[in-house]
């Protein structure tokens, strides 16, 4: 119990270490702009005033840190009257600063936005069990089989293919040759099926190997002989008790899964046009050089993607006690 | 080795030539505009076609292959370099520094999610070449880190090494002419996945518009000028030589990496 205690505490130590990390590393990001936020947004033709008023209401008029290395003078130490300590305040009061052009709050702007992504990559990771479950079971069973050399080459596919080629592929045969649905956008309720088949087909390629060798794996042990000698259809043997304990793995990959699909809808989104948080960083963000809002959606996505594989570590340890620290 | 292995060779082989012979492959100029042949389809005079500004498609897949082969290349050898230079010195020297090292850094890069890290760097300094591939080293070195790492801290128990060590042989001696050998082996499968890692990397950087800037031959810009509706339904080929062709490469280098990974590891070969 000691040991367990120690180790929980270990990692939420570790954890929020990464987080404070990925915090500073977003806020110092910045820092990195040539020339300065202000001239980028405002333009070359901007007066000494614009710039000193957009500078102001936006805190950037403040050194960037604690202190600073000049060449002449050497370490020059600035106090905590800095740009580093006014993000992190904001950071902990749910405050992420305005954005450097609509002026809206960060997070109201994010928030907007977060539930079409979550919604996408939900809806990739059923499509993704939806394929990999049946596909795995079927090369997992017929072991060497022309079933289970197809399912191997649609998962290696699946791997090597990039989301980019996937998703105009797939738009190009079912928008513009089949005309099933509509090629970008959400407005019908069907227009999620492509995206979230582009976002699920890595995902589901990499299910169907594991589940496959988790399959072939299960169908050694002892139990499943028993099951089969006490009379069991092999449906039976298969659905009940094969698959049960072969999917244990599978239900952890998934949890680290969500996090990878939440940072991969960036792709996808742009593909279709899918108004999520993805989009919202590439085009209002990158796009139109509002460094506020990026540094908002990259602090999103990357607190959300630590989180989700955190919690699935910390579940997958809970189910299965084999699993120690090493 | 199987059979896949050696048609990922045999692809990475074309790939390879390719890139490096693209001036004397390439039937057109890659940039050389012909507003009179916009959106032609596949012909004797341009074999994939042309694309929205009438340039020739297969000369701009040849030329996309030395793009992503120079930035493929250079992010491998440098990102294994740090890499496998910092992973070595964590290993060996355990104790605090491998705490920090092994238990922290790496920790914060592996818990950032790769590509998102590569665009937050890339929107923060401007798109290019140079940044691109500084990006793609600042994502990539801590693949081969933890490998190096691990290989490390095997092999510096081996007896040749506690000899080497008895001999009075420096830490760097050990470290490169006794350890680095004998760990060399998942490195280079490492590199190989590294390679389809940094080739697709780069593919979706210019596709997103953060990569190599038009009107260099980038296969991945080229996917993004040919994904509009009118120019699928009107010239579905702009889309898929250069599809296929970064499918190829990517497929090619992890058929290797996942040949040799067997091949090296015979416990896995019966899987």
């Amino acid at each position: 119990m000691k040991y367990k205690t120690l180790n929980f505490a270990r990692q939420t130590a570790l954890l929020l270490l990464v987080v404070w990390t990925v915090v500073s590393l977003v806020t110092l990001l910045i820092e990195l702009v040539p020339g300065d936020p202000a001239t980028a947004i405002l333009g070359d033709q901007a007066t000494t005033e614009q710039i000193a008023n957009f500078n102001e209401k936006h805190g950037l008029g403040k050194p960037a840190f604690f202190f600073a290395y000049t060449g002449e003078k050497g370490f020059v130490w600035h106090g905590a009257d800095n740009r580093y300590l006014d993000y992190w305040k904001g950071v902990l009061t749910g405050d992420l600063g305005n954005s450097f052009r609509t002026d809206r709050p960060v997070l109201n702007m994010i928030l907007e936005r977060y539930p079409s992504t979550i919604k996408l990559a939900v809806a990739a990771l059923i499509v993704a069990v939806g394929i990999a479950v049946p596909l795995g079971v079927l090369a997992g069973t017929n072991k060497g089989s022309l079933i289970d050399n197809a399912s191997s080459f649609i998962a290696l596919l699946g791997i090597s293919l990039p989301t980019f080629v996937i998703g105009p592929f797939l738009v190009y045969i079912f928008a513009v040759k089949l005309r099933w649905f509509s090629p970008t956008g959400s407005a019908n309720p069907e227009d999620i099926i492509l995206p979230a088949v582009t976002l699920g087909a890595a995902l589901s390629a990499i299910l169907t190997r594991m589940i496959r060798s988790s399959v072939i794996e299960e169908l050694g042990e002892d139990y499943v002989r028993t099951a089969r000698a006490k009379g069991l259809s092999e449906r039976k043997v298969i659905y009940k008790h094969v698959l049960k304990n072969g999917l244990i793995p599978v239900v952890t990959i998934l949890g680290l899964q969500l996090g990878v699909l939440l940072a991969g809808a960036i792709i996808t989104e742009k593909i279709f046009s899918w108004q999520g948080l993805g989009l919202l960083l590439l085009e209002d963000g990158i796009g139109k050089r509002d460094y506020r809002l990026v540094q908002g959606c990259v602090l999103v996505i990357s607190v959300t993607y630590i989180l989700a594989n955190s919690l699935t570590d910390l579940v997958y340890r809970w189910l299965d006690p084999r699993i120690r620290l090493s | 080795m199987n059979r896949l292995t050696y048609i990922g060779i045999a692809i990475a082989v074309i790939f390879i030539l390719t890139a490096i012979f693209a001036s004397f492959i390439a039937t057109h100029d890659v940039t050389a505009q012909n507003l009179a042949m916009r959106y032609a389809a596949p012909s004797a005079a341009h074999w994939f076609g042309t694309d929205a500004l009438g340039r020739d498609v297969f000369s701009r897949v040849v030329f996309g292959a030395r793009i992503s082969l120079e930035v493929g290349i250079i992010v491998v050898v440098v990102s294994s370099t740090i890499g496998i230079f910092i992973g070595a010195v964590a290993g060996f020297y355990g104790g605090w520094v491998d705490k920090i090292l092994s238990g922290y850094i790496f920790n914060v890069f592996l818990a950032f999610p790769g590509l998102l890290l590569a665009i937050a760097l890339v929107a923060f300094l401007g798109a290019g070449l140079e940044k691109l591939i500084l990006a793609l080293c600042v994502i990539g070195w801590v693949g081969y880190a933890r490998v190096m790492r691990g290989q490390v801290l095997k092999v510096r128990e081996y007896d040749f090494v506690q000899a080497a060590r008895a001999l009075g042989a420096s830490d760097g001696r050990i470290l490169f002419t006794h350890i680095l050998p004998n760990a060399i082996q998942p490195l280079i499968v490492q590199a190989s996945l590294g390679m389809a890692g940094a080739v697709l990397s780069e593919a979706s950087l210019s596709f997103l518009g953060l990569g190599i800037p038009p009107p260099a031959p980038s296969w991945g810009t080229m996917i993004e000028e040919a994904r509009g509706f009118d120019v699928l339904y009107n010239a579905p080929h702009v889309l898929i030589f250069p599809g296929i062709a970064i499918a190829l490469t990517v497929l090619a280098f992890n058929f290797i990496g996942d040949g040799l990974r067997e091949y090296l590891d015979p416990k896995q070969r019966k899987r």
